[in-house]
């Protein structure tokens, strides 16, 4: 008798400990949805000033003037596509060279290494970055890269003017090139653990076959891993539209849009970083939301398009 | 909605403080005098045992905390118009002054050496100047070597009290600059390359042949670098020390402006230094905590007479003694509590 009620009142507290872990993770998981709205209602409400004020010319728009408070965020969009595109011209092939190696070359000995050295650039704070990029890395370039590349397409006409002089140091080039070594481990780490899960079964029937590495890397791994790869590349995108302190050290932060990517130039992360502690009237600081707002749709648009291909890769792949 | 998230955000900043602060004065705002600020926290707890909590966050930062009454006093650098004051309720009051100067690097030429004038100065800054050799700084530099290179214009990136006081004194002796460009806590540079903070600024000039720059005085006493002269109001050439930054402010009318709200840039006087900038203090005229704001007042009221020696330690200038008297008679007859007894003696 005494053992039965006992297990009636095991279950019924089990039960009860069930449903309680339920609702505690829903509310964990309904807490993401309604943080991420109450974001995005907060850039909005802080916003409509601002696109009041100058409608969708502020998208199109250069001037950036506190003075007369004309706003205009197309410096800042330009800065931060540009920047991000140089970091992955870059990041792309230096870190998915890096995963080959890692899994298909790499002596035994030498993978924890490297694999190590690439998680710790990757935990590296990205002040560090911009002090790193202020003091050592803007005066090496401007005494090495930079006069190099001016002198060498001085005389091309369309490669004179993206190089146009002079040496800062500083600049979009510099902030592209710092962006780059910081998204690359997200690539290369992230590359090297979805080469890894490809069966070795297929490599090897294609190494039996006679193929050489290269042929088993693009023929092979690469069409196995798309997906992974694509996510990787997604997410070190993310990072480098919205890093904002590394950026703000090199970069030159000067509203205007250059043909140069050697001149100073602002992305919308280190204009807000800069000018949001200062910046007195509504106007202003609501002008400096609407560029948050623009980030946010930006790298929302990123993530859609990742997302979007990556399902019509895998319908793909399912056919 | 705002007011919600406010709440919300005060609330938790408000729990995480409380039980360590209490008895704490609190300030919030502009960056500029931090250092000389936490320098006489430090000494007047020692002697008193009252701390003060200031976070530099910027002016415009305090100039908010201020009026939303989350902090006792604000500190900016910019003054606040005598209509937003009056609007507001606040009272306003310089603390202490510093010094801008133009900043260069040039091979051969040392700190002090080379002469600059204020409509000289607005044309390299707006990009009409472009090199070095130009006509007008050789006839203001006859006997010096000026390199035919070409001049790269180092400004603030972030919004800052440096800004609005170099940019201030630019329009006030250039028309054109004025009409173009304007002064508030950032503008639209025409041309140039942005470094963030006095340091970053700093840091780039000294990195960039043939860059000018500006700074607080410290900043080009720290790190070395060629300062320039400057031509002042009076027409005479004068060098950036603290003398001269005393004099801008000794020659100034202080009480032309409410709240003390003098722009120090482009001062009278032979030997006033043309770019003096002071920093402001915000109270409450009638504060709702009428006794954080005694507490607040009688650490100005200490700084004032004996903070003075530490300032200059620092580089900076402290207000004039004469000034001071002014501000303390402008306290007793504003700064009043609920039953409008006057919260200083």
């Amino acid at each position: 008798m005494s053992v039965t009620l006992n297990r009636g009142q095991v279950l019924r507290r089990l039960r009860l400990g069930d449903i309680a872990f339920k609702h505690i993770t829903r509310t964990a998981a309904i807490f993401v949805l309604v943080l991420l709205s109450a974001v995005i209602l907060a850039l909005i409400d802080g916003s409509v000033l601002a696109f009041r004020t100058f409608g969708f010319s502020f998208l199109w728009e250069e001037q950036w003037n506190p003075v007369t408070e004309k706003f205009g965020a197309l410096a800042p969009i330009y800065g931060t596509i540009v920047t991000s595109f140089i970091a992955m011209l870059i990041a792309v092939p230096v870190g998915l060279l890096i995963a080959v190696f890692l899994t298909e070359l790499c002596p035994m000995w030498l993978r924890r290494p490297i694999g190590i050295a690439i998680e710790l650039l990757a935990g590296i704070p990205s002040i560090i970055y911009g002090i790193w990029g202020l003091f050592i890395f803007a005066p090496f370039l401007q005494q090495t890269l930079q006069p190099f590349l001016i002198s060498v397409f001085g005389d091309i006409p369309v490669l004179s003017t993206l190089f146009a002089g002079p040496p800062y140091g500083i600049g979009v080039l510099t902030a592209g090139l710092i962006l780059a070594i910081m998204v690359l481990p997200f690539v290369a780490s992230i590359s090297r653990d979805v080469f890894d899960a490809v069966p070795p079964v297929l490599k090897e029937a294609a190494y039996g076959l006679g193929c050489t590495t290269w042929e088993v890397v693009r023929h092979v791994v690469l069409p196995f891993t798309r997906v992974g790869v694509i996510g990787g590349v997604m997410l070190g995108l993310g990072r480098a539209l919205g890093e904002t302190m590394a950026v703000t050290f090199v970069i030159g932060n000067a509203h205007r849009i250059s043909g140069s990517i050697l001149a100073p130039g602002t992305t919308i992360s280190a204009t807000i970083a800069n000018e949001f502690t200062e910046a007195v009237g509504a106007l202003y600081t609501s002008s400096l939301i609407a560029l948050g707002l623009i980030l946010f749709v930006i790298t929302f648009t990123v993530l859609a398009i990742a997302r979007y291909m990556l399902m019509r890769l895998e319908r793909q792949l399912g056919n | 909605m705002k007011h919600w998230t406010t709440w919300v955000a005060a609330s938790f900043i408000a729990a995480a403080l409380a039980p360590a602060q209490a008895a704490d004065i609190s300030g919030a705002g502009a960056t500029f005098p931090y250092p000389i600020y936490a320098k006489w926290a430090d000494a007047y707890k020692k002697e008193t045992g009252n701390g003060l909590n200031y976070q530099s966050i910027g002016s415009g930062g305090g100039i908010k905390q201020i009026k939303a009454k989350t902090v006792t006093f604000g500190a900016s650098d910019a003054p606040l118009s005598g209509k937003d004051l009056d609007e507001s309720g606040l009272a306003q009051f310089p603390m202490v002054m510093g010094g801008i100067v133009p900043v260069v690097n040039l091979d051969g030429i040392a700190p002090g050496s080379l002469v600059i004038d204020g409509p000289t100065l607005a044309k390299i800054f707006m990009g009409e100047i472009k090199t070095w050799d130009d006509a007008a700084l050789k006839k203001l530099n006859p006997s010096a070597k000026l390199p035919s290179q070409a001049i790269v214009v180092v400004h603030r990136s972030d919004g800052s009290g440096t800004t609005y006081n170099f940019a201030y004194y630019l329009a006030d002796v250039s028309p054109e600059w004025k009409t173009k460009v304007g002064f508030n806590t950032s503008v639209e540079w025409p041309v140039g390359i942005g470094a963030k903070g006095n340091e970053g600024v700093a840091n780039n000039v000294a990195n960039t042949k043939g860059s000018v720059g500006y700074v607080e005085y410290a900043y080009a006493l720290q790190n070395k670098l060629t300062y320039t002269k400057m031509i002042n109001k009076a027409g005479k050439t004068v060098a950036p020390t603290a003398e001269a930054f005393q004099a801008a402010a000794a020659n100034a009318d202080w009480k032309s402006q409410p709240g003390y709200g003098v722009i120090l840039a482009n001062q009278p006087g032979e030997n006033s230094w043309p770019m003096t900038a002071a920093t402001w203090i915000l109270v409450y005229k009638k504060p709702a905590d009428a006794a954080a704001t005694g507490e607040a007042l009688k650490f100005f009221t200490w700084a004032y007479a004996k903070g003075g020696k530490m300032a200059q330690e620092l580089d900076y200038v402290p207000m004039p003694a004469k000034v001071v008297t002014d501000i303390e008679k402008y306290w007793a007859s504003e700064i009043k509590d609920a039953n409008g007894k006057p919260l200083t003696n």
